[in-house]
């Protein structure tokens, strides 16, 4: 392993990061609803498990690539919350200077390489990405986060196969929220488990609960540290559920009785908290100090990203070419 | 004109040697990998087959699997995985084995690699180029045939360049391979076998910049790729009657050298654009728009002579009666001639 490891398997960590997710989607939602996020967005609000369990598991050498639904995955690589509102606001302090927005957190400091809104896009650039530290001989991996809908693109499958008979090393994590877009899976795609897929591309096929931080590490790790060792890439497959509908637009109608509610009883959140408790690691009491500190945290950080400054107008065709 | 001299200051680097179109492409891929380790290529068959148009043979022995990799027939896949590399320090170069299937990669293209430093607040570049084997006369039917030159001219990130000589090719591929910026660099199929001078010591030519590949004063015509050779052919065919024709090699789709046309056209008065597509939406339409808006001399009427609003047929026959050849080109500049008079 890397001598660079930054990302902690501290649980209280884990912890802290998961509730700065909740609360920054709970802030973008809010700020959405005051008008200060133009467009659209599409929050993880229930899947913080997923993000903070697999970024856990590999180093500050390491890249990856997210989606539209990537606030989670930024957040827990470590972006600013501030620069990260100030790009939803569209503000030139934004981290990508406001071009990008909500669906295209990127940062390239943290070896965030893309996030993407064209479903299933992300696969192969972060295999090439796991090809480039192959080449040089580097040890990086490189992780992918992707939802259960792109697994019905091209993309998913030629990445796979590249992967597979590359032995690159990356990692496929499939976010199976249970509904691409607006369509629960079982009305696109004949399979239940996803991680059958894998079986296809001749490599490792991982189902794990997605709300439970723990199992997610654990199998994250294992999948890197076969990556690492040049065995090839991993299809983790990570179950879980999006509170919010798929954008700002969709009530979720879409969803059974009791479904939304069933799934908020293993809250993510909730479930580390309480082993945390149960198992003396962190009281509910410093619990809910953390949680307090960091919601003080995301108000101060959006509202210094709300007065931030707009892009110039004249300076539209900056970063278009290398300058 | 500065673009001539230019060129000719180029070929004072060195000696010049003899060498097919193919040859001068191998011989900028080989002296690129030989100059900069981070330049790899990936294509389908281009390792150990040495491409389907033999333009990488010999490279796999040279440089190794590592740097030389065969891809599967899954284009929007490695060019994404191209795009991958390019941004975390490598320098890929990807064949699309014929220029139809960068439509099967235009997601990557459109909507990744030409987006990508933009999106991303210039956080990156994308040293990237992607080459297209592209163009008719082959017999390759409908779906292997087209040169795909205008296709990305809605996609601002881009560069497009096209190579009409063994010369072009060889400066201009090592060009884009050293662009920071992504590059589809356009090859045409017809032309492999065609020889000129190539100088491998020469300066590496300036972006967007068109080259006068003859100089005339009664008509100017500006084409790209097999056309600059068919057009040349129709300038010769003109001279032996007292026509006297400027040919221009655009080079540069991307950027289009509208300033060395409109140069060319203000001494001449006259304009034909000569293309292997269809008109509409295509960059000769571009440039008469472009010239047009910059003024062009009061009598003057652009003219193109393009490809039929036709998809190209497999028929010899019906194919060379799509594609411009030298002797339409000429017809449509004796008929501009004879309308406005001398």
């Amino acid at each position: 392993m890397s001598s660079q490891k930054i990302y902690s398997p501290d649980r209280r960590q884990w912890l802290r990061t998961m509730l700065l997710i909740r609360c920054f989607e709970d802030k973008v939602q809010q700020l959405f609803m005051q008008g200060l996020v133009p467009g659209t967005t599409h929050l993880c609000q229930g899947q913080e498990a997923v993000a903070v369990g697999a970024i856990s598991a590999i180093t500050s050498a390491d890249y990856l690539t997210i989606t539209y639904r990537g606030h989670g995955q930024a957040l827990a690589r470590g972006i600013d919350p501030e620069a990260a509102f100030a790009e939803i606001m569209g503000r030139e302090t934004g981290v990508c200077k406001g071009r990008g927005g909500s669906m295209h957190l990127t940062d390239f400091s943290r070896g965030l390489i893309g996030s993407f809104a064209i479903v299933g896009a992300g696969l192969p650039v972060a295999l090439g990405a796991a090809m480039s530290a192959k080449l040089h001989g580097a040890t990086s991996v490189a992780l992918t986060f992707f939802g259960d809908g792109a697994t019905n693109i091209g993309t998913f499958h030629e990445a796979l196969n590249m992967a597979s008979v590359w032995k690159a090393p990356v990692v496929f994590i499939c976010e199976n929220n249970l509904y691409g877009e607006y369509s629960p899976i079982r009305t696109t795609t004949p399979v239940d488990d996803l991680a059958i897929r894998a079986t296809a591309y001749a490599m490792p096929g991982v189902t794990v609960d997605g709300t439970d931080a723990d199992a997610v590490y654990a199998a994250t790790r294992t999948a890197v540290e076969r990556a690492r060792a040049g065995e090839g890439p991993t299809l983790l497959e990570c179950k879980t559920y999006r509170y919010s509908g798929h954008s700002r637009t969709d009530p979720a109608k879409y969803r059974k009785p009791g479904e939304l509610e069933s799934w908020k009883a293993r809250d993510p959140i909730k479930r580390l908290g309480e082993a945390l408790a149960t198992e003396g690691i962190m009281s509910v009491a410093d619990q809910e100090a953390m949680r307090q500190e960091v919601q003080d945290l995301i108000n101060a950080a959006a509202e210094r990203a709300a007065a931030a400054p707009w892009p110039k107008r004249e300076e539209i065709d900056r970063y278009v070419y290398a300058e | 004109m500065s673009t001539q001299s230019e060129r000719e200051g180029a070929t004072q680097g060195g000696v010049a040697e003899e060498m097919t179109y193919r040859q001068a492409i191998r011989a900028a891929l080989a002296d690129e990998m030989r100059a900069d380790s981070r330049v790899i290529l990936l294509g389908e068959d281009i390792a150990a087959a040495g491409g389907s148009f033999k333009t990488t043979e010999g490279l796999l022995d040279e440089f190794g699997p590592e740097r030389v990799i065969d891809t599967p027939i899954s284009e929007n896949g490695f060019v994404g995985a191209a795009l991958g590399m390019a941004v975390t320090g490598m320098r890929p170069v990807v064949e699309i084995m014929f220029a139809d299937f960068l439509l099967s990669a235009s997601d990557a293209i459109v909507n990744e690699v030409a987006k990508f430093r933009f999106m991303s607040g210039g956080q990156t570049v994308v040293p990237l180029t992607i080459r297209a084997i592209g163009g008719a006369t082959g017999r390759f039917g409908t779906q292997h045939s087209a040169t795909g030159e205008s296709w990305f001219l809605q996609t601002p990130g881009l560069r497009v360049v096209a190579a009409s000589s063994p010369s072009a090719a060889y400066e201009l591929l090592r060009a884009a391979i050293r662009l920071n910026d992504p590059v589809i660099f356009l090859e045409h199929k017809g032309m492999y076998t065609q020889k000129g001078l190539v100088d491998r010591a020469g300066s590496l030519p300036q972006v967007g910049r068109a080259g006068i590949v003859r100089h005339g004063s009664d008509v100017t015509i500006a084409a790209t790729l097999l056309m600059v050779p068919r057009a040349l052919r129709a300038a010769e065919v003109l001279a032996a009657e007292g026509i006297d024709a400027e040919v221009i090699d655009l080079r540069w789709i991307t950027p289009l050298d509208s300033e060395t046309v409109g140069k060319s056209v203000s001494r001449t008065d006259r304009l034909v654009v000569v293309e292997e597509q269809v008109h509409h939406g295509g960059w000769g339409a571009t440039l008469i728009s472009l010239l047009a808006q910059q003024g062009l001399p009061r009598n003057t009427r652009p003219c193109a002579v393009s490809v039929p609003d036709v998809p190209l047929a497999f028929s010899p026959v019906l194919e060379d009666a799509a594609v411009p050849e030298a002797e339409r080109i000429a017809t449509m500049i004796r008929t501009l001639i004879h309308e406005q008079g001398r």
